[in-house]
């Protein structure tokens, strides 16, 4: 097992190195410099962009710049953003919780109503029920989510105005972040408004950010579940006379459960690429909308870091999945 | 420690923060974030606005107006050949205070010398701090005009110049010459994060910093010991909302009270809406066309003519600007002085354009490029469509013309090296001259490589005028230099002048005497809520 | 946006020797309707797609100073004239839809070539030769794997500049892990078989045998893949266009489209409704036809 991990572990390193090069390099290819870009109509002397280009570094060779990212790197320092001149770790620590608040109840509300539709669809297989939820789920996978997004703002927000257009609380609540995290902010602020306002605000963007992992997470469960329930020892359990809940819930739930658990694991990359439009639709203030503002601006020291951590965040959770799916799994450990 | 002492543990500081509703709370629905909070080297006007309301200045514009007052200094001396000013600070002026520091001392002498210095000289220890880009001081002449600066006693201070020159009290009033407090500077630099200064500011200005975060929200307090009196509002809210509908949206909901740049498609619905008044002046600004005047087809002025009586301006306007912009004849703005207002624009006519193209040697059409810019600006909504509908009907008259755009500070650069052979552009003016307009972006240096005039225009009889005029002080006589400036300009055709943006700003009925900036600004002091 | 990796695998074990794999698989894929429907509505869109000059009652970029953001024919004020109303500038929604129709159509297939020649390549070259030359591309696969697509793309775009070709090549790369992952996959469990050993001890070329005897044989996957695969693409070029970085105006890219009508949200329902229904409709019809296929290749599943 610790070899398992081990090597695990030893893979991810080359492919985390492989990121800060390939990204470092992707970036500097980038026609236009931030120096430009923040002069507007005016422009800039060739004399002051000579002495800034040198203040910021980027008038050194790329592979020196490179070396010198790195050394910084090993002590944990991400550079500061051209535009802001905050540490990029910094802006990101500020930003993350948002999107990760965003995420964690996309991925809750798609498993709360995956789950059992995948289940109800896999055990009435072949029924008008099993029919809508697989067609439902193939328009939910198919939906293109930025579009999604306006028709619920056009329809929730403007039309019976429920809720709100955008943002993560009204204004008028001061919630002073503790955890970053507003649901569990204003719960322990004790304000119920904030709590209410709060939470209205993550209605739609999480129905938007929700709704691919819903589609993904129902049609996984029902064949996960179809499989299942095709083993023997699930025929034997119902030979045993045990009822038909107790089979699929007990049975065969916890044994389809470990490939469900696992997709929805590696999703975590897909959930960041819905998670950058979903923001950008409702002005969501996390690091998806951050980052593309970074690459209007040219802000190069926040797309490096932003484009970094995101990889390892990523990368960390693939990980744990394959770790925990190597333990309950052992056939997979064997060396591929 | 427990699960539940914990719990209190986080939950009690943020009860003790959370404050309940002030009674008079007026939210403005910011279109971004700012950079920082140093106006020294913010160029953006969203930056602008979010630390004009924490700063004081010397001397400050009155608001709404462009005329000069007093600020933190109560009055001051002008030598009689113009290069020696002494201003007279106000006493008693406190500072606000904040977690990292408490202010021991009034606002001085050596606050005021610290804010030239910082932006001035390159020993000073801030010059560098967060960046060494003074943009604005550079830009206005700065480091060119200042000879010295220097302390009289505690509250006197003599500015020396190198000549005499007049916009200079102008240039004081403006935001980059905000000033920070020194003593917080030394206490930031003791402890080893000066960059502190910008991120968490300390100013003596009406509004205090209480909370900023990226993206969501800024949050001022009226600071009560502010040297004109205390705000009327006593909680200034900026809610960050970059979209325009989703501004426009917010205040009809009631959730702000001021909104900047709405959306052109959105002006009906906010004018028929009986809560919200829109208050309406036209701006300091031009957007335009230019022509590469060095470049073939358009070194030949009836190409330029011919395109020009070939776009439809009115149905630009109609489309894009719709009620927030006026259809531009002149390069500068009908509110500005010396504005010829006997010049007609070139006629809408695609039959002349084909016309006179063919008569210039292209009886078949000719093809081009044509730029638009990647981002909005306040002279232009949406360059890509106007790009658009210019496109359109040059295929009217059998142009081909290719769109093309840039990431913004490529695109500025390659215009400014003249690389376009159309591109658009525009251009908010610093300081209310003619000179700011019709030198600056079409004067034969300003042609040079990399010079703001895009058109490469530079043509002589333009030339002579434009400067004669700067050179002579009395005003009868270069209005009457720039008046014929700008005949020659329409004969000449560098641009297809599109349109001059009026500003625009839908504010709630219960907001009281909110005035708008001939600059275009933001400012909540003063302002008070029903 | 990809199928689950377990499928790909299971398509991979698939029978060595099914008794007549056309018929088998004809059959099994009649009997889907959905996979039927969806096949139905992509000939609909391609007939769209190649007719699109004659069938577009207007350009779909000329524009009509008279027209502005006229509302579709049934609501008060629209007219048959135009349809399904007009954009900002005056421009034929109906038209700009259906010749937006070509340009989807044309990304997803050109994507998805792309993908597949360079993405097979890859693969084989991985899986046949192992060493040095494996380790490298698949580490390569693997970062553009972790980085989220959309981010990735979103940086090619910004370095090549935004444009059709341009975000269609972003989206191309993006997808490329995919292919190659089969391709390579396909190769290994084929080199250890006993006819590829067989042939390789009758003296045939290393290149020959890639192409002759094993790439026929990782076919299945692949289409499957790629049918999904256009889906993708289709959305991420659109997602793109939505950012400002894919097709630029007047262009009718649906997303591009849905970019422009944004600030139109609160005016005028339709801009905004139309493209984003095509672009829903186009992916949804090859995901239902990828399915179909896959059911239908891959009997196993069906029992």
């Amino acid at each position: 097992m610790f070899r398992f991990v081990l090597t695990r572990v030893t893979l991810i390193v080359p492919t985390f190195i492989g990121i800060t090069l390939l990204v470092f390099v992707l970036i500097r290819l980038i026609p236009g410099d931030p120096i430009e870009t923040m002069a507007g109509e005016r422009g800039l002397d060739a004399a002051l962009h000579e002495r800034l280009l040198q203040e910021y570094g980027l008038d050194r060779p790329v592979l020196v710049q490179y070396w010198f990212y790195l050394l910084r790197l090993l002590h944990g320092d991400l550079g500061r953003s051209i535009v802001t001149h905050k540490p990029v770790i910094e802006e990101f620590a500020s930003l993350f919780p948002a999107t990760v608040e965003l995420s964690l109840c996309a991925i809750l509300f798609a498993l709360c109503l995956g789950l059992p539709a995948g289940i109800i669809a896999a055990v009435r297989r072949n029924s008008i029920f099993d029919h809508g939820v697989m067609g439902v789920s193939l328009t939910g996978y198919s939906m293109p989510i930025f579009w999604w997004g306006l028709l619920l703002i056009l329809l929730f927000s403007v039309q019976l105005g429920w809720t709100p257009v955008s943002g993560r609380i009204s204004v008028l609540y001061f919630v002073q972040p503790v955890t970053g995290f507003l649901l569990i902010d204003t719960l322990l602020s004790g304000e119920s408004g904030a709590f209410t306002s709060a939470l209205s605000h993550l209605v739609l963007p999480t129905i938007v950010l929700g709704t691919v992992p819903l589609a993904v997470i129902a049609r996984m469960t029902r064949s996960a579940m179809l499989e299942v329930l095709g083993e023997d020892y699930i025929r034997t359990a119902r030979a045993k006379g045990l009822s038909n809940f107790r089979v699929i819930a007990i049975h065969a739930l916890r044994n389809a459960l470990i490939p469900i658990v696992t997709v929805i694991g590696l999703q975590v990359g897909l959930l960041f690429t819905g998670a950058i439009l979903t923001e950008t639709i409702f002005s969501w203030p996390g690091v998806g909308k951050w980052l593309i503002e970074g690459i209007n601006r040219r802000d190069y020291p926040i797309l490096q870091g932003g484009t970094l951590l995101i990889g390892a965040i990523i990368m960390t959770v693939n990980l744990l999945v394959d770790v925990t799916y190597g333990m309950i799994n052992p056939r997979i450990r064997r060396p591929r | 420690m427990s699960k539940s002492r914990l719990l209190l543990a986080l939950a009690v500081p943020a009860m003790l923060i959370v404050t309940p509703l002030a009674a008079k709370t007026l939210v403005f629905c910011s279109e971004g974030s700012p950079e920082n909070f140093y106006p020294g080297i913010n160029t953006t006007g969203t930056s602008f606005d979010a630390n004009s309301q924490i700063y004081s200045r010397i001397v400050d514009f009155e608001r709404g107006t462009t005329k000069v007052i007093p600020g933190l200094a109560e009055k001051w001396d002008i030598s009689a050949d113009g290069t020696v000013y002494t201003f007279h600070l106000r006493k008693g002026v406190k500072w606000h205070s904040n977690a990292n520091f408490k202010p021991t001392r009034d606002l001085n002498a050596d606050d005021i010398i610290f804010a030239i210095e910082r932006q001035w000289k390159e020993s000073n220890p801030y010059f560098k701090v967060t960046s060494s880009n003074h943009s604005y001081f550079n830009d206005m002449g700065m480091p060119k005009l200042l000879k010295s600066v220097d302390k009289v006693d505690d509250y006197t201070v003599k500015i020396t110049l190198n000549a005499a020159e007049a916009p200079f009290l102008s240039d004081l009033a403006m935001e980059y010459a905000g000033i920070q407090s020194k003593e917080y500077a030394d206490a930031m630099l003791k402890a080893g994060t000066p960059e502190k200064l910008d991120q968490e500011p300390i100013g003596s200005g009406p509004f205090m910093l209480v909370q900023y975060q990226k993206d969501a929200i800024i949050r001022y307090k009226a600071f009560p010991q502010f040297w004109g009196g205390k705000a009327k509002i006593d909680d200034l809210i900026f809610a960050i909302t970059p979209d325009a509908s989703v501004r426009w949206a917010k205040l009809q909901k009631g959730e702000c009270h001021v909104m900047p740049y709405p959306n052109p498609a959105d002006l009906d619905a906010i004018r028929k809406d009986p809560n919200v008044t829109v208050l309406e002046q036209p701006g300091l600004n031009i957007g335009y066309l230019a022509y590469n005047t060095t470049k073939k087809p358009f070194d030949d002025v009836r190409v330029r003519k011919a395109f020009n009586m070939a776009m439809n301006k009115q149905a630009i306007i109609d489309a894009v600007y719709l009620s927030t912009g006026v259809a531009a004849t002149n390069p500068i703005p009908p509110t500005m002085w010396s504005y010829n207002k006997s010049i007609k624009d070139d006629p809408y006519n695609p039959e002349a354009a084909k016309k006179l193209l063919a008569e210039a040697g292209y009886p078949n059409g000719l093809e081009t490029d044509l730029w638009a810019m990647p981002v909005q600006r306040p002279y232009n909504p949406n360059a890509k469509r106007i790009a658009e509908l210019m496109q359109a009907d040059l295929a009217k008259i059998g142009v081909k013309a290719e769109i093309k755009s840039f990431e913004w500070g490529e695109y500025r650069k390659r215009a400014q090296a003249g690389e376009h052979q159309m591109a658009q552009l525009g251009w908010t003016g610093d300081n209310g001259d003619p000179d700011n307009f019709l030198n600056t972006l079409l004067g034969c240096s300003a042609a040079k490589s990399n010079g703001s005039n895009i058109a490469k225009f530079c043509y002589q009889p333009f030339e002579d005028l434009v400067q004669k005029a700067k050179s002579v002080s009395d005003q009868a006589e270069r209005t009457a230099l720039y008046e014929k400036a700008q005949v020659i300009f329409k004969e000449q055709a560098p641009w297809f002048t599109i349109a001059h943006s009026v500003q625009l700003k839908p504010v709630r009925k219960e907001v009281v005497d909110f005035k708008l900036s001939p600059f275009g600004r933001h400012t909540f002091y003063g302002v008070d809520i029903k | 946006m990809t199928v689950n990796t377990s499928t790909i695998t299971k398509v991979l074990v698939r029978p060595a020797e099914p008794p007549h794999p056309f018929f088998e698989f004809y059959s099994y894929f009649r009997q889907n309707t959905g996979a039927v429907i969806g096949l139905w509505i992509i000939v609909a869109l391609a007939v769209l797609a190649v007719t699109a000059d004659f069938v577009a009652p207007y350009s779909p970029i000329v524009t009509n100073n008279a027209a502005f953001l006229k509302p579709p024919f049934w609501q008060a004020g629209g007219s048959l004239a135009h349809p399904l109303g007009t954009d900002a500038i005056g421009r034929d929604m109906l038209s700009r839809l259906i010749h937006g129709t070509r340009l989807s159509l044309l990304i997803g297939f050109t994507v998805i070539s792309i993908s597949i020649v360079v993405g097979t390549t890859l693969g084989l070259i991985a899986g046949f030769y192992r060493g040095i030359i494996e380790i490298a591309i698949m580490r390569l696969m693997d970062i553009i794997l972790t980085l989220p697509s959309l981010l990735l793309a979103i940086v090619i775009v910004a370095i090549l500049g935004p444009g059709v070709s341009n975000a269609l090549l972003a989206v191309a790369i993006v997808l490329l892990p995919h292919y190659v992952r089969i391709a390579r996959a396909a190769i290994i469990t084929e080199t250890a078989k006993d006819y590829v050993t067989a042939a390789k001890v009758s003296g045939a070329g290393s290149i020959r045998l890639m192409v002759k005897e094993i790439l026929p044989n990782c076919m299945a996957p692949l289409i499957v893949q790629a049918t999904l695969g256009i889906s993708t693409a289709i959305l991420d070029a659109a997602a793109l266009g939505f950012l400002g970085l894919g097709a630029q105006p007047p262009t009718p890219e649906w997303g591009t489209m849905l970019a422009d009508a944004r600030e139109f949200v609160l005016r005028a329902w339709w801009v905004v409704t139309f493209p984003g229904l095509m672009i829903l409709i186009t992916v949804l019809a090859f995901n239902l036809l990828g399915d179909g296929l896959r059911d239908a290749l891959d009997p196993k599943l069906k029992s």
